[in-house]
């Protein structure tokens, strides 16, 4: 066939003989290094435990259910719902939640205000907010683990002004774990509700405002409806690496401040591993990923009709 | 009445948010200028620790872990870049066929399998072909993590560009391969300058998928840094940290210049 | 005479909808043909199956007698002057203007000579080194003249490529694009959805609507006899109204008007019964002794003329245009008028 064909909507379709062909190399490294590793983490997650960290291919629930049950610290009791996972989970969850709201909070009044800049200095203001963005985490999370300490310059600070007369012991806690993960990742809320901020037609906060609305009314009635799907973008966007973060838990936590992220990598240390264990609780922590995206993919498409 | 755009309050929360997010970035570049042995206290300015970076007992340690970082980052962006075009061209350019929904899916698969995961997934695989970890799984990790970074802006630009440049290239007689060559693909140069650099500072960047992938005796950058910190912060850190600081933004400013300079050029 | 392009048949289907619904034309050599209709009539379709960016899902399209339908863009000998204009945004105008030249593999001094020669023909010389943002829409536009023309194709095709521009620049542009088909002797594919511009430039218009061609024929012929309803609304204006046919032949009817007078007019219609009269409203008349009366609802300022808006004895509107000129007698609202219709002045339609 002759030419350089559009598709039926009328987009451009000039590669459309070679697509797969040119997703070819795609499918193959994502395919193999990604998707079928996963696949064959799913697989893991049933397998036999070996000592010295390795696997028995022989099929069991083993993994699963020293998540869920336990029988006692010498097996033979009788079985009981195993609390310690689900707790770390459980603070995993709300240290992502309460991350989650600290950023929107934080995130939503500074994207708005980038957004409403005139168009020169408005690329500044974005540029000041991504650069943060792309130092390297470890870094960043070094930093605050430096200044958190109990003689690091956040205490100095606040003795030498008279606030306080001893050093609070903020590290290793898990109000040094919120502060990283909330640190962490709030360029991620600013950036999409920036750019849904950035496409509201002010217009239609003019048209609410000479209908009478006052402000606070205008931002409930009109403008959030309009830049939903940029909250939603960002809260999932923070919400799914603070749940699964290994630096903060383990650079700021400390034992008392277990998160997933720990726990799945100590799985994986050494001769005292769990494989199988590990690849069970990585398993558990995508699904809850998945019901997230399923979630947002809902509210989504509710706020588009 | 100040409009519609105005709220009180909104600068004073962005100048926060700006004060929360350069702070432990100021830190850590005033920390490295320390005389001091002692990281808590402040001995007076010197760049002695930055001498100590290439001098020191750790600078080979260091320096090896940089050298590999900055190889792995070159080789991943590059191939991730490559990869990104390819794939781009399909999804922008090649209508509606089966399987480009799928496509799309696998394409952003890295963004949405948490980093933690990724890293089990990735070790279980390779120790169960039986691959040896080390600098090799590393680049095989970090190119796939790298496409969807690299994709964005490149997608973003293909589909900027309308069309018609290359119809009017092959409506004058350019055969598709010289339509490519010459108007679309210095056309699509901007989008391919920043998706190789995202890639790069996010090959650079990772700790937790290398630190699960790396094998014993391998080294990059971050897990160096890591295992250094997990001993205690020593001030030498705090250059080498000043240092890679330097690089991001560097590259950062590089990629919104050259953003910049392609928006302006192209219509 | 030559014929350039001969289309035949040609269907262009979009799954379930259709673009075209089987086209067949004779476009001269050395002529000045346009593709006229509204948007979605299947006219920049045919242009880009001609041009190669769509092929055709059944049909024949002939160049000089050779079937080139599965020619790929880059062999077929048309060039095209896109609607965007497509520059190359990232070469200067004189390598835009030479690009043709470069991919058929002329040599470099001669190319840049002959890209020079065209820019002279399109009056840009001087803004060769620039690069195509820096131009003004009408010099961009003149550019992709010149890029289209340098390879010399034996047909140019042009898909609304003045739609752009402000109004002043597309009136001169029309007097322009018309000399330069002229001097070069290359035969002009043009589309619009424009009549004005249509009528003014072409030799010979097509009319589309809905993937069919309606009508073609010189911009007089298709004025003055169109030949339907779609033709005679679509160019100008006109009045449409009822009559009873009694008798057709040789293309001439006769035919009652509402009144009840007897006319006797040309026809494009083969067979008796009720059919639609176009009259044109500047060819009509206001005289005591006419063959329709009318009452005078609307009279409209328009500078050059005046709209009269009247209503038929039996209740159809119908609308007057007259000279407005010092001794024009403009009756009041409420008038009674008598409306005379010119010798030739209506048209009977064939559906």
């Amino acid at each position: 066939m002759a030419g350089l064909p559009r598709d039926e909507a009328g987009t451009a379709a000039s590669y459309a003989s070679l697509a797969r062909p040119l997703l070819l190399p795609t499918w193959l490294i994502i395919g193999v290094f990604l998707l079928l590793p996963v696949l064959l983490m799913v697989v893991y997650s049933f397998l036999t435990k070996e000592f010295r960290g390795g696997v028995e291919w022989t099929f069991t629930l083993a993994a699963y259910e020293q998540f869920f049950v336990t029988r006692g610290l010498f097996g033979d009791e009788p079985p009981s719902i195993e609390w310690t996972y689900i707790i770390i989970f459980w603070r995993s969850i709300w240290q992502a939640a309460l991350a989650t709201l600290l950023c929107l909070v934080i995130g939503f009044p500074t994207a708005w205000f980038i957004a409403t800049r005139p168009p020169q200095s408005r690329g500044i203001w974005l540029f000041l907010i991504t650069i943060p963005y792309w130092v390297n985490l470890l870094i960043r999370t070094v930093s605050l683990r430096f200044i958190l300490r109990d003689n690091g310059p956040l205490n100095d600070a606040l003795i030498v002004t008279g606030l306080i007369d001893a050093p609070l012991p903020i590290l290793n806690s898990d109000v040094a774990v919120q502060i990283g993960l909330f640190y962490s990742y709030l360029p991620f809320m600013v950036l999409p509700i920036y750019a849904a901020v950035e496409r509201f037609e002010f217009a239609l906060s003019e048209a609410a405002a000479d209908l009478y609305a006052n402000r606070w009314q205008v931002m409930l009635h009109v403008v959030l409806p309009a830049v939903r799907p940029g909250i939603l973008a960002g809260t999932i966007l923070v919400f799914i690496p603070a749940l699964g973060a290994f630096l903060a838990p383990d650079l700021l936590g400390g034992a008392k401040a277990f998160m997933i992220g720990s726990l799945i990598d100590e799985q994986f240390r050494g001769s005292q591993g769990n494989w199988p264990f590990g690849a069970a609780i990585s398993v558990i922590l995508m699904t809850l990923v998945l019901i997230a995206l399923f979630i947002q993919a809902r509210a989504a498409s509710r706020g588009a009709s | 009445m100040k409009g519609v755009r105005h709220y009180p309050g909104f600068l004073a929360i962005t100048l926060v948010c700006l004060a929360v997010l350069y702070v432990p970035l100021l830190v850590v570049a005033v920390y490295s200028f320390n005389a001091s042995t002692s990281i808590t206290k402040w001995g007076g300015f010197s760049l002695r620790w930055y001498v100590d970076v290439f001098t020191g007992p750790e600078a080979e340690r260091f320096g090896l872990a940089t050298w590999n970082s900055l190889t792995i980052a070159l080789i991943a962006a590059s191939i991730a870049t490559a990869v990104a075009m390819s794939a781009a061209l399909a999804m922008i350019r090649g209508g509606r066929f089966r399987g480009r929904g799928a496509s799309y899916a696998l394409i952003n698969l890295p963004l949405m399998v948490p980093e933690m995961v990724v890293a089990v997934a990735t070790l279980i695989f390779f120790t169960t072909i039986g691959l040896t970890t080390g600098y090799l799984t590393i680049v095989l990790a970090h190119i796939t993590f790298c496409i969807p970074f690299a994709y964005l802006p490149i997608a973003a630009r293909l589909s900027g560009i309308e069309d018609s440049y290359e119809q009017a290239a092959r409506d004058l007689y350019a055969t598709r391969w010289q339509a490519f060559r010459l108007v679309l693909l210095p056309l699509l140069g901007p989008g391919l300058m920043s998706g190789w650099l995202l890639a790069f500072i996010i090959s650079l960047d990772d700790f937790i998928i290398t630190n699960f992938v790396k094998g014993a005796g391998m080294e990059t950058l971050p897990t160096a840094i890591f295992g250094s910190v997990k001993q205690g912060i020593k001030p030498n850190i705090m250059a080498i940290s000043s240092l890679m600081l330097l690089v991001s933004i560097l590259f950062v400013s590089l990629s919104y210049i050259i953003n910049r300079r392609g928006r302006r050029a192209a219509p | 005479m030559d014929v350039a392009v001969s289309i035949r048949n040609a269907v262009k289907r979009y799954g379930a909808t259709t673009a075209l619904a089987g086209v067949s034309l004779d476009i001269t050599n050395n002529a000045f043909f346009t593709l006229l209709g509204p948007s979605g009539c299947g006219k920049t379709t045919l242009l880009r199956m001609i041009a190669g960016f769509e092929a055709a899902s059944e049909g024949e399209i002939l160049l000089f007698g050779q079937n080139i339908v599965d020619l790929e863009p880059h062999l077929r000998p048309v060039n095209t002057v896109f609607q965007n204009y497509a520059l190359f945004p990232h070469m200067s105008v004189i390598d835009n203007v030479a690009f043709g030249l470069r991919m058929k593999g002329v040599e470099i001094a001669a190319r840049r000579a002959k890209a020079g020669r065209m820019l002279e023909l399109v009056h840009l010389s001087a803004l060769a080194d620039r690069l195509p943002s820096q131009l003004s829409g009408g010099q961009q536009q003149r550019v992709a003249l010149a890029r289209a023309l340098a390879p010399e194709p034996k047909v140019l095709l042009l898909d609304e490529p003045l739609s752009a521009l402000d109004l002043k620049l597309r009136q001169a542009m029309r007097v322009e694009l018309k000399q330069l088909q002229e001097e070069t002797g290359i035969t002009f594919l043009f589309v619009t959805h424009d009549q004005d511009e249509a009528l003014a430039m072409s030799d010979r218009i097509a009319v589309m609507s809905q993937g069919l061609v309606q009508q073609v024929g010189t911009a007089r012929d298709i004025y003055e006899v169109p030949v339907n309803r779609f033709v005679a609304e679509f160019i100008g204006e006109t009045n449409l109204i009822d009559v009873e046919v009694t008798r057709v032949s040789d293309g001439m009817a006769d035919l009652v008007l509402p009144s009840g007078q007897r006319l006797r007019c040309s026809s494009a219609a083969t067979a008796t019964g009720r059919h639609a009269l176009s009259i044109r409203p500047e060819r009509v008349t206001v005289t005591p002794d006419g063959q329709l009366t009318a009452t005078v609802e609307r009279v409209v300022y328009m500078g050059s003329d005046l709209r009269l808006l009247t209503r038929l004895e039996g209740g159809r509107e119908f609308t007057v245009r007259i000279q407005n000129a010092a001794r024009t007698a403009v009756p009041e609202p409420g008038a009674r008028i008598g409306l005379k219709l010119e010798e030739g002045a209506a048209r009977l339609l064939a559906d």
